[in-house]
């Protein structure tokens, strides 16, 4: 598989990324500049974590008037495959190919630390094949990752199963102390309603190389290969 | 420009510029001509303690300064590099940024951030890790949370927008430090050998350039003021604390790399203290060359800026750059890719004079070497006498202090103490992950281990500095803190290779303060030949003190050591965790009845005076080499040295970070509160699979270092001398919350 990797100036989580999905899955990676326009024929577009442009104004609202977001749209309505991790996750919510949005922490202070997330079901491509039991330990970094969306929009992507991931206990439960940010119904990650559209919190290619003894992420990575390979 | 508006050029003038009148005169010699006040201003700060080391260069001077290891020596460059073999090396170091954060916390200790890492990318290097050593005073004072939370959040906001994980650090408490907190921030990066690009200006001709963010008046006097003693007024000067922008930093840093894989730059230094002056005199003298400055084409970012304003700024994210000739429009292609400022002010030209023009007229004419540290700058020695207080200190006598009547009940207390507890609060704040190369995360290390992608070695890294046992005796607490750094790297997997060091003291006028700095100097140079690990540069911040309304009080002399130790194979990584029930547990050391200087003695009893603990450099040095031999040999499972809070703190921390438990038997013939609280030195636990008992034993023969067996790790329960402790889990809130719950209350 081709996977594009969006460098906005102040993304610093591109090379992590690139990283995984080069040199630990062994898939075919190009960065893709902000100022492009050409998606050089990727099957896949990441929007990595970082600071984009500074996160000036707020998380992600800056990054969405980037030329290459055009690009991102349209590959995204014609049922293109993009995750946005972090910053990326905020990005996609601002340019509304995400429902809801990521405010403040309700600590208002930034937390980085190892996290245990859950899959919400498995029918989407990114959680497909994660067992429901399964309890993953995938590092949080964030100042602005409480996930909020109004009642109506909640109902409606948790009736649609469009919620990816909860954060929880090392049980697997999913309690209010286990919730690190405020998140609505500790809410990691969500999907578009045609499921091409990925966004999450927590970064998977932070636990994906064994040398830093944790693999966890790279289930979600091949939760989403899987797939793509069955589609191809 | 409306020089109308300049006061006149005199001894007082010089003065109220933080000159001394024997400065003003030597300028006046130096010059053969009386300086206008453009000039005064630049000598000013390039002789301000922060640039010139005006009252510490002698003694640093003795420090080693060549190692096997070394590519520059220290001063050469704007940070020391160590080569790591295969073609790169590391470029590493310490700076303080204490008086700003004074002030102004969250800006203090951002830009402190910013201008550490500027000194690691501006020699070519892309920083990868980042440390940092804070103190603050008691963390229940409302001034000391409040200079916690600006700091953290500063140092947070600023590095984790820049990209670079911080992978450890040391914060400690002392009411020493109640006025006057220290913020000392350490930056490592990697650079190919052959890419390092230096500090220096060469080749008549060649053009100037400014680049990045636009100058503005903050941080005007900067270094001044950061020479200056810090009292009520200083609020006043906020004005010279600078504004931090990471985001800038982040494409300084992109373009600068960049940069550095083509041919066309010759040298480039960082803008930090002084600005444009600091870069253009320091650059022209050490490329034996001068240069002809225009300061009206900087970009500025307001109106009304006097060209001595504009030479003094400290406006961060800016770097100085000398480029080939003829490739001037390669080189603004790269910066106008990543949309930042990259403006030619000037050229190189013969001989070394500086000339600075606004609009075509000379403002200022300089000799660069007058200026600069080496050159003209001043070198003083100062008077220094052996503290009252140290005296004092060797009256103390073990035997009046009363052992406690519940062990359990202080063991539990000692764990929450401020200089014990988890530091979760502060760094939970830091990004310690990004770039994917934190080894320590999930297997937490003494030194933080920073993986180097696609070999089989890694970076070892940590700070240290107990300052209660400088203050007790500066010579031999720096030869300890240096051994402390030395043996982190150690039981990690580590060998030490180099040390910066960042030295904060009180105002070196004050001979007491300074026989402090002496003893510092020459117990760090002495245990640095002891490791091999010469001094490769670092910072001095002197005036670190308490100003009321009948004395001064300084903090406690505050050596810090940053070290940096190669990894040689990634196997040799040491953890601090317990390993699996039934692993026996060693304390590998000479344990003495010693309980001097520990936060037990200080904290529980009240007892602030007593000497400095037992130590000796050659016991922790065949300590160390044994440890390598043992480590090296595969007999070790896990290893924690013996630091605040003594062996209880080691084995708990071993415990908390594990889930396992410990049951153990204490020694006869020593107080047990010394035994399970005391602060001696030289001391690591370790753990060695049962089977593995007797080879352990044949390899710790070898060179007759002490070693005990203190009992082994359990499921979870902690017995001590058959009696039940309780288990692990019934102390993890203590130890993780307590200083998060003073911070928050």
């Amino acid at each position: 598989m081709k996977f594009g990797v969006v460098v906005f100036p102040g993304s610093n989580c591109d090379e992590d990324m690139v990283y995984v999905l080069k040199n630990i899955l062994g898939q075919q990676v190009v960065k893709l500049w902000h100022k492009d326009h050409n998606l050089q024929g990727v099957d896949m577009i990441v929007l990595p974590g970082g600071f984009s442009y500074g996160d000036y104004l707020r998380s992600g609202a800056i990054a969405k008037f980037s030329p290459i977001m055009n690009e991102v749209t349209e590959f995204a309505k014609k049922g293109g495959y993009v995750l946005g991790v972090c910053n990326g996750f905020q990005i996609l919510c601002e340019a509304q190919l995400l429902p809801g949005t990521l405010i403040h922490n309700t600590s208002h202070r930034f937390i980085c630390k190892n996290q245990f997330i859950v899959a919400d079901n498995n029918v989407s491509p990114i959680n497909a094949s994660i067992p429901l039991d399964r309890v993953l330990n995938i590092p949080i970094a964030h100042g602005e990752g409480c996930y909020y969306a109004d009642v109506e929009t909640i109902k409606e992507i948790e009736d649609n199963a469009q919620v990816l991931f909860r954060y929880c206990n090392p049980e697997g439960h999913i309690t209010e102390d286990a919730n690190p940010n405020g998140s609505v119904n500790n809410i990691a990650g969500v999907t578009n309603i045609h499921r091409n559209v990925f966004g999450m919190m927590p970064h998977p290619e932070r636990a994906a190389d064994e040398e830093l003894g944790n693999t966890d992420g790279r289930l979600i990575f091949e939760s989403l290969l899987n797939h793509m390979m069955a589609n191809v | 420009m409306n020089t109308a508006l300049y006061p006149p050029i005199n001894a007082s003038t010089a003065k109220e510029l933080g000159l001394l009148e024997e400065e003003f005169e030597k300028i006046k010699e130096l010059l053969g001509r009386e300086p206008n006040f453009t000039e005064l201003c630049a000598y000013s700060a390039m002789w301000s303690e922060h640039c010139s080391y005006k009252n510490s260069i002698v003694w640093l001077k003795t420090l080693p300064k060549d190692g096997p290891h070394m590519l520059v020596k220290a001063g050469e460059e704007n940070a020391g590099l160590v080569d790591i073999g295969d073609g790169y090396g590391c470029a590493f170091k310490i700076e303080s940024h204490n008086h700003p954060s004074a002030l102004e916390p969250y800006q203090g200790a951002a830009t402190g951030v910013g201008g550490i890492n500027r000194d690691i990318f501006t020699m070519g290097a892309r920083p990868i890790a980042l440390l940092n050593s804070l103190r603050f005073g008691e963390p229940e004072l409302e001034r000391t949370k409040w200079l916690v939370k600006g700091v953290v959040k500063g140092i947070g906001d600023y590095g984790n927008a820049f990209g670079i994980p911080t992978v450890g650090g040391e914060t400690y408490f002392d009411k020493c430090y109640n006025q006057n907190p220290l913020v000392n921030a350490f930056s490592a990066g990697i650079v190919k050998t052959d890419r390092i690009i230096r500090a220096k200006a060469e080749g008549v001709g060649n053009p100037v350039f400014i680049v990045g963010a636009s100058t503005g008046k903050d941080g005007i006097h900067g270094a001044s003021f950061a020479s200056k003693d810090l009292t009520e007024d200083s609020a006043d000067d906020i004005p010279a604390v600078q504004v931090g922008d990471p985001f800038m930093e982040k494409l300084l840093l992109e373009a600068t790399m960049e940069l550095a894989e083509t041919d066309y730059v010759v040298g480039m230094q960082d803008m930090g203290a002084a600005g444009i002056i600091c870069s253009t005199s320091e650059m022209s003298a050490a490329g034996k060359h001068g240069m002809r400055i225009h300061l009206d084409r900087v970009p500025l970012r307001q109106k009304n800026m006097e060209p001595w304003e504009i030479l003094l700024s400290e406006s961060q994210e800016r770097m100085l750059v000398v480029v080939k000739k003829g490739h001037e429009d390669q080189v603004k292609k790269i910066y106008d890719k990543w949309d930042i400022h990259c403006e030619q002010i000037g050229e190189v030209i013969e001989g070394d004079r500086l000339y600075f023009y606004w609009h075509d007229e000379l403002i200022a004419d300089l000799p660069a070497s007058t200026l600069v540290l080496g050159g003209g700058a001043p070198v003083y020695y100062r008077e220094f006498r052996q503290a009252a207080y140290y005296s004092e200190l060797l009256d103390f006598d073990i035997n009046a202090v009363p052992e406690p009547k519940d062990l359990k009940e202080t063991a539990r207390k000692i764990l929450s103490l401020p200089n014990v507890a988890s530091k979760k609060f502060i760094y939970e704040q830091y990004d310690s992950m990004v770039g994917t190369v934190n080894m320590s995360t999930n297997r937490p290390t003494d030194a933080a281990i920073v993986n180097l992608k696609g070999t089989n070695k890694a970076l070892a890294m940590t700070v240290d500095c107990n300052p209660r046992f400088v203050w007790a005796d500066p010579e031999i607490g720096t030869m300890m803190a240096v051994s402390e750094a030395a043996r982190n790297i150690v039981v990690s997997g580590g060998i030490p290779s180099a040390v910066t060091n960042c030295l904060n003291f009180g105002n070196p006028y004050n001979p007491e303060v300074y026989w402090q700095f002496v003893g510092a100097v020459k117990g760090m140079g002495k245990a640095c030949e002891t490791f091999k690990t010469p001094v490769t540069g670092g910072n001095v911040s002197f005036y670190n003190q308490t100003v009321l309304k009948d004395r001064v009080e300084p903090v406690f002399p505050t050596p810090t050591i940053g070290m940096i130790g190669i990894v040689e194979d990634k196997k040799h990584i040491t953890t601090i965790p317990f390993k699996q029930k039934g692993d026996l547990i060693y304390l590998v050391g000479t344990v003495r009845e010693d309980i001097n200087q520990s936060q037990y003695l200080v904290h529980i009893h009240g007892i602030e005076k007593s000497p400095v603990p037992q130590f000796s450099l050659e016991e922790e040095y065949a300590l160390q080499e044994q440890l390598k031999i043992t480590i090296r040999q595969g007999l070790i499972c896990s290893a924690h040295d013996i630091s605040e809070g003594g062996l209880w703190v080691t084995l708990m921390e071993k415990a908390l970070t594990s889930g396992l438990g410990f049951d153990i038997t204490l020694p006869a013939e020593i107080r047990k509160d010394a035994y399970l609280f005391g602060e001696g030195p030289s001391r690591v636990v370790v753990t060695v699979k049962q089977d593995d008992e007797t080879a352990f034993i044949d390899s710790m023969m070898l060179n007759g270092v002490d070693f005990d067996l203190l009992g082994h790790v359990t499921k979870g329960s902690i017995r001590i001398d058959d009696e039940d402790w309780g288990h692990v889990e019934d102390y993890r809130n203590l130890y993780e919350n307590s200083l998060t719950d003073i911070l928050l209350s």
